[in-house]
């Protein structure tokens, strides 16, 4: 849930175990939203406090749902069907409880599209309609009519006339369809299955990705590839405005209830709130999928990765926002099938962050097109200013780019190493411009070569004082003060693909990884090999604030992580089958204080935590805690039922008033929850600020009451006859147990997260725990 | 005039005249044609006689737009000065019947309320709404261009309706559709259509559909719909978008079935209402007419000439040959070129009714409305002289068609009421009235179409109630009356051997008549039992000419716009499964199955648009291709659009 003022990620909602396809306001209830996933659950949600209200388990997948004002107890949802799937009402059953069965199903529709853009309902849920290919079909729930209306399947050079996405018009009869070819259609009159008529909007050129009518819909907003929010005035073709510039393709577009905002979701991961006069208003980024890059900024400690086309994005994993981008190429992005754009591929920054490099190329079946930038960090405009720009910098594709990281040193120590296809590394260094200003910048220093060996990779040492490069099979070493040859190295067979310095205590060691599936360590003192293993290395990354590094494997179809230290063959840490899918880059993020780990085994974690980019484009991190634990603070897991504005008095109390009435049904549950043993409501007290309890002298009786119950609880267990005898006295302890046990069960997870009152109290040390609160509290009841 | 009932046959034309520019068109009292234009002239045409009927001067400057109030006893005409007048119609002419109250500015678009009470009429930046008993406008005018502040430009209201709900719809050239509430002088809802002007606009009997015409040559159609399912408040809603033309819509009607609109781009357009079609067929097709559904082209076969005829000239060429010969698809050398011997140029503003050049060459006929001329060609080597022929015999004008016998002898003048006059022409230059047929029962109509026989002996005749006469030209007597058919006739021609004629219908039925022996041929009858190919039937331009084989008696040959078939007697016809237009499928055959594919149409789609196809002998054939690109050419250009992509 965000913030539409601020931006902000207000609160997280976790708890399906599948994708999220669906998320509803509740029509009856606004501060109540419903979600559905593949999980096959559909979960009520009080948004405000972030409290899941009840789980209705549906059973197969769902993949869109959808709530009316006008269906009073159910809501829709599609669902697979054989091969096809098909849009069914689901009864959403009133019974009491937080997990409930919701089995009871209704066909609708068959044969509909499974995006959730393909279906619609339409005015006051009169009508649904749904497209599919080149269908539309409209069911009118009153007259239980079904009407199929097609359009021909002409095919042409603007692409085909597909249904992609349809919006039912708020207060009249209208369908609005968009199709693969760019058209809108309105369509009228669709309940005679003859008379019907639409008219045609066309501006888009490629796919209608979404349509969105406004609150009265007197206008139509539309959105595609072209990244143009455009509105229509009155369904005229001639009337329209334009909200150019988006930044990326527009997927879905959504209206707020008021009619005051509208939101655009975009491709690259981003919300785009826009007023209602068609002027943008705030943006929400999350991480842009990248294909390239990931490296972190050393300065904000955020990732960075190229985002949008031809930018760097900068992305703070604590807020999952993007914090800027930089354009980096600085050409227009002309969203076109088939054109060769120019694009980042390596990103390296200095030690401080005070200099970034990047190498920007633009595909060409003849010659790569390449450019290298040395970009500057202003302070006072806080951002990365464009230093020299080196045209060419290879004479083919940049393999490896790494600065000397000499964090004490002066500006002038500062080297940059590239390494290229065309058999050579480069190393460039700042020189003073001859203009008075006395700015700085970048040019070559040096080019090596080695037996004309395409370089593949390059790296310094943690002191600055050796470059090794590798050249297919081969790693040399380079003094950087006078570029000698120290010495080489090689493992054959295979040619090398990563190589790294250790560091700290392990800084004489260098470890490489070859494409023949051998992970080997050199000493560099003795220049002979120190240790080698037979494992398929992808990734090797080294932890900056520790000797430790990771290596990925990819082995069997899966991929493993194996955390070792350079110094001993041995590694500390193995995570198999970590996923299924390759990972293509890793790296440490410093955390801003050393975590506090119990497990000896995730010790490595302590200083920097690891994540991964893998080829389908996630990002991926490893944690001690589950995600729940990370999302959930621990005072939102009361369970609400009601909607209504619920305080936790409230709550106590209400529940202790209705559940004195059919206090009879619970005896049966009663035994069970006896074994719960803990005093919630002593510490759903004691949690409760104090200015908003009740007088003591009602509390009283309650929590006097409640301190009585471990006698019963104790004779309940050992005799069940007993329970029916003494039912009468213990009613009002034990509803105030049965209330509280739903949220126990969601507390143990949180109490381990803490790890405080992990333990559990034996029955004889309760005993003396209860004995010692009565006598606490005795004094209560002398007043 | 176009027949809807007979395939949109274009029925009856009436020739133009160069100083009388139709504005407005309107029928009134039952089939009366009325047209008003910027002579000023009120014209009421004849319509058996295809010309003017009378005339009368409206007395208000140039006459812009004309309407007839739906019982048709009244016109009004809007003219230059501002004034609109009404007419009343009487038997025989027209009769003034007052003004109306008169204001500054052109009336450029009338409609009547359909109860007769008011009229509204649209001018430049207002319209108006008269109150026929009074005379007068109340309000006096409503501006039309009060929404239009940024740019001072005029707007003009191109067109105008009057719903019977009191809804008075404009279309202006600001491209709107504005529908006003004419007491309150209020605008209910403004749709804006194009960016450049709406020309013109038609109101559906019902009154739940429109269609408006813009400059851009799109025409679009606006619906009254329900806004809601059962609910009674109604929206007009513009719908569907048609792009049938590339210049301006100036004319657009709606009938209950179709929407048709005609444009500067010379074409006719009607487009069927697909949700008012209770089935496929022939009226639920897209029908495009760009061509007349007649002969403009005649062939003197023995010279080898060809005579165009044009709204004002004609043009008399002598046809290219060759002395080589070719495989199937060569082009030849020629050895000699066509030349461009003669231009004839009418005298005076009236168009051209019809021409004819003899097969040997030497005359030459063509008639205007009040004029028939006949010329002597000679030709002295490679020049050319040619001679009015003086005296030709004092003729019921117009001529509706002219024929020239075979053997250059005579020619036979269609004309007025059925008649057809026989005209000896004599050497060295001159000419006779021999004969004047007439039908036996007389008819209203005139003669539009002619057949002669090869050997001289037979003459067909149609008119315009579409009965076929055929006389006997050698004692100069009626012979029969081919069977009438409940359709135009589009062309007929008479076979050189047999003496069969051979008649196309407009709904594209063919029928074989026996002459000698006064009845259908047994190959008719199997046509008409069989039917026809379900392709051949739903082609929608008509057969214009028909001519045969000498060599080979069972061929026939026509052809319409879009097509040439040689039409094999003594093959089988095809049936509706069996593939119509098989030649390139044939071509691949081997010779055996071929033999067992082969049906009677072999059609050739190679030449587009044909005008005009005859075979000169046996193995020469001419075809006159008339290329749209150049009928664009002379057209206005269109409006400059931005497509995108481009």
């Amino acid at each position: 849930m965000y913030s539409v003022a601020t931006e902000e990620t207000l609160r997280v909602m976790g708890g399906h175990a599948d994708l999220v396809t669906g998320v509803q306001l509740n029509p009856h209830n606004h501060m109540q939203l419903y979600s559905s996933s593949l999980d096959g659950s559909i979960k009520l949600w009080d948004f405000m406090d972030g409290i899941p209200i009840k789980t209705f388990t549906v059973g197969s997948k769902l993949l869109a749902l959808y709530a009316l004002a006008s269906s009073e107890d159910s809501v829709f949802v599609v669902i697979p069907k054989s091969d096809t799937f098909q849009l069914v009402s689901v009864k959403l059953t009133k019974a009491a409880g937080q997990d409930l069965e919701a089995k009871e199903l209704s066909v609708v529709l068959d044969g509909v599209d499974t995006s959730p853009k393909r279906i619609a309902f339409g005015r006051e849920g009169e009508y649904v309609a749904s497209v599919k290919e080149v269908n539309l079909q409209v069911f009118f729930f009153k007259r239980k009519q079904l009407n199929r209306f097609s359009v021909s399947a002409i095919k042409t050079k603007s692409g085909n006339n597909h249904f992609t996405c349809i919006a039912c018009h708020p207060t009249e009869d209208c369908i609005a369809t968009g199709h693969a070819d760019g058209k809108i259609r309105l369509w009228r009159n669709f309940y005679h299955k003859k008379d019907y008529t639409f008219s045609t909007l066309h501006w888009h050129h490629d796919t209608v990705m979404d349509l969105a009518f406004s609150m009265e819909g007197t206008s139509l907003l539309s959105g595609g590839v072209e990244s143009v929010l455009v509105l229509w005035h009155n369904e005229s073709d001639c009337q329209k405005d334009f909200l150019p510039r988006l930044g990326s393709a527009i997927e879905y577009i959504s209206m707020s209830s008021d009619g005051a905002l509208c939101c655009t979701l975009h491709t690259d991961n981003r919300i785009t709130i826009i007023n209602s006069n068609l002027r943008f208003s705030k943006s929400i980024q999350g991480l842009i999928k990248s294909k390239t890059g990931l490296v972190v900024d050393p300065r904000t400690k955020a990732l960075v990765l190229n985002g949008e086309p031809g930018h760097l994005q900068f992305y703070c994993l604590q807020s999952d926002q993007q914090l800027f981008s930089l354009d980096i190429v600085q050409r227009q992005y002309i969203h076109q099938a088939g054109l060769n754009q120019a694009d980042l591929v390596k990103v390296a920054f200095s030690a401080q962050g005070k200099w970034l490099a990047t190498v920007e190329e633009r595909e060409e079946v003849t010659d790569p097109e390449l450019q290298l930038k040395l970009w500057f960090y202003d302070e006072e405009t806080q951002s990365f200013k464009l230093n020299t720009r080196i045209n060419m910098p290879h004479e083919d594709h940049i393999t490896d780019m790494c600065f000397r990281e000499m964090d004490e040193l002066e500006d002038d120590s500062l080297i940059l190493v590239t390494a290229g296809r065309d058999c050579v590394f480069k190393v460039w260094v700042m020189v003073e411009d001859t203009d008075p200003e006395g700015s700085v910048s970048w040019s070559c220093d040096f080019v090596g070569s080695y037996h004309n060996y395409q370089a593949t990779n390059c790296c310094f040492s943690e002191d600055g004082s050796l470059l090794a490069v590798s050249f297919e099979e081969t790693v040399t070493v380079w003094d950087s003060v006078t570029w000698d040859l120290k010495c080489t190295f090689c493992h054959p067979p295979g040619k090398i693909r990563n190589i790294c310095f250790g560091r700290l205590t392990c800084s004489k060691y260098l470890i490489g990884a070859t494409d023949y599936g051998f992970l080997c360590c050199w000493n560099l003192l003795s220049c002979a090999m120190e240790w080698s293993a037979h494992l398929n290395v992808l990734v090797l990354q080294p932890d900056p604030l520790s000797e430790h590094i990771a290596a990925v494997s990819w082995l069997s179809k899966e991929s493993s992580l194996f955390v070792f230290k350079p110094n001993e063959p041995r590694p500390i840490y193995i995570q198999r089958n970590l996923c299924k899918e390759k990972i293509q880059l890793a790296a440490f993020v410093p955390r801003d204080e050393p975590e506090t780990i119990g497990s000896e085994k995730y010790h490595w974690l302590r200083r920097s935590q690891l994540f991964f980019l893998t080829d389908t484009q996630e990002l991926m991190t490893l944690s001690t805690k589950s995600l729940e634990e990370r999302l959930t603070p621990s005072s939102k897991q009361l369970a609400v039922e009601e909607s209504l504005p619920v305080t936790p008095f409230s709550l106590l109390l209400g529940k202790h008033r209705r559940q004195q009435s059919h206090e009879d049904i619970d005896l049966g549950k009663l035994v069970h929850n006896k074994h719960k043993q803990e005093s919630p409501a002593v510490k759903e007290l004691l949690h409760t600020p104090a200015h908003v309890l009740p007088s003591a002298s009602f509390l009283c009786p309650i929590f006097i009451n409640s301190l009585l119950i471990s006698k019963e609880n104790k004779s309940a267990e050992e005799v069940a006859d007993e329970v029916e005898m003494e039912s009468e006295k213990t009613e009002d302890d034990s509803d105030e147990e049965r209330g509280v046990t739903e949220m126990e069960q969601e507390d143990t997870s949180a109490m381990e997260l803490l790890g405080e009152m992990t333990c559990k109290l034996s029955k004889s040390q309760e005993k003396e725990l209860r004995k010692i609160r009565k006598m606490d509290y005795s004094w209560i009841s002398a007043f | 005039v176009y027949n809807f009932a007979a395939n949109y046959f274009q029925e009856k034309v009436i020739p133009g005249h160069e100083t009388r520019s139709v504005e407005a068109l309107c029928w009134a009292a039952g089939d009366r044609l009325f047209g008003a234009g910027l002579s000023g002239d009120i014209t009421e045409y004849d319509l058996a006689l295809l010309c003017v009927a009378r005339s009368v001067d409206g007395c208000g400057g140039p006459i812009w737009s004309m309407a007839a109030n739906s019982s048709g006893t009244q016109l009004a005409i809007g003219c230059e000065d501002g004034s609109v007048k009404l007419f009343q119609v009487v038997p025989g002419g027209i009769q003034f019947e007052r003004n109306l109250d008169r204001r500054k500015g052109r009336i450029l678009c009338l409609s009547w309320h359909p109860s007769d009470t008011h009229i509204a009429a649209g001018s430049i930046d207002f319209l108006r709404v008269f109150d026929v008993c009074s005379g007068n406008s109340q309000p006096e005018r409503i501006m039309v261009n009060y929404h239009v502040l940024k740019v001072r430009r005029e707007c003009i209201v191109w067109s105008i309706a009057f719903l019977s709900s009191g809804t008075v719809i404009t279309s202006d050239s600001f491209g709107r559709v504005q529908f006003w509430d004419w007491q309150r002088g209020t605008l209910m809802e403004s749709h804006t259509v194009s960016t450049s002007a709406v020309l013109s606009l038609a109101v559906s009997e019902k009154e739940d559909s429109i269609i408006v015409g813009t400059s851009t040559g799109a025409t679009y159609q606006f619906q009254l719909l329900p806004v809601k399912m059962g609910s009674l408040e109604k929206r007009w809603v513009r719908t569907k978008p048609f792009q049938h033309h590339t210049h301006d819509v100036r004319a657009v009607a709606h009938s209950s079935t179709a929407l048709i609109s005609g444009g500067l781009d010379a074409q006719l357009v009607i487009r069927p209402l697909m949700e008012k079609m209770q089935k496929k067929g022939y009226d639920a097709a897209l029908r495009k007419f760009t061509f007349p559904h007649r002969r403009l082209v005649s062939c003197a076969r023995k010279a080898r000439l060809l005579l165009f005829q044009f709204s004002q000239h004609l043009e008399l060429w002598r046809l290219g040959s060759t002395d080589e010969t070719g495989k199937d698809g060569e082009v030849l050398p020629l050895c000699r070129m066509p030349e461009h011997l003669v231009q004839l140029k009418s005298k005076g503003p009236e168009h051209i009714y019809c021409s004819c050049v003899s097969p040997c060459g030497s005359w030459v006929a063509y008639s205007t409305a009040s004029r028939f001329h006949l010329y002597r060609v000679q030709y002295e080597g490679d020049g050319i002289s040619i001679k009015k022929v003086p005296k030709v015999p004092k003729l019921l004008l117009p001529a509706y068609q002219l024929q020239f016998s075979s053997d250059s002898g005579s020619l036979f003048v269609a004309s007025a009421r059925g008649s057809v006059h026989v005209l000896q022409l004599l050497e060295p230059g001159g000419c006779k009235h021999l004969h004047t047929f007439r039908p036996p029962s007389g008819s209203p109509e005139a003669v539009y179409l002619l057949a002669s026989s090869a050997d001289g002996h037979w003459l067909a005749a149609v008119g315009g109630d579409w009965a076929i006469h055929i006389y006997d030209l050698k004692c100069f007597k009626h012979h029969c009356t081919v069977p009438t058919y409940s359709c135009a006739v589009t062309a007929l021609a008479i076979h050189p051997v047999t003496n069969n004629l051979v008649i196309a219908y407009s709904d594209q039925q063919l029928f074989e008549f026996s002459i000698p022996e006064k009845q259908y041929t047994a190959w008719s009858r199997m046509v008409q039992n069989c039917g026809l190919h379900r392709v051949w039937l739903e082609r929608d331009s008509p057969i214009t000419h028909i001519t045969f084989n000498p060599k080979n008696p069972s061929h026939i040959l026509l052809h319409d716009i879009y097509m040439f078939c040689v039409l094999d007697k003594s093959l089988p016809l095809p049936d509706n499964s069996a593939l119509l237009m098989n030649q390139s499928t044939l071509k691949q055959l081997p010779e055996t199955a071929r033999q067992r594919q082969l049906h009677a149409f072999k059609i050739c789609k190679k030449f587009q648009p044909l005008l005009f196809a005859d075979l000169l002998d046996e193995n020469c054939l001419v075809m006159v291709e008339r290329p749209i690109m150049d009928i664009k050419t002379q057209l206005p250009l269109p409006i400059q659009q931005k497509k995108f992509g481009t």
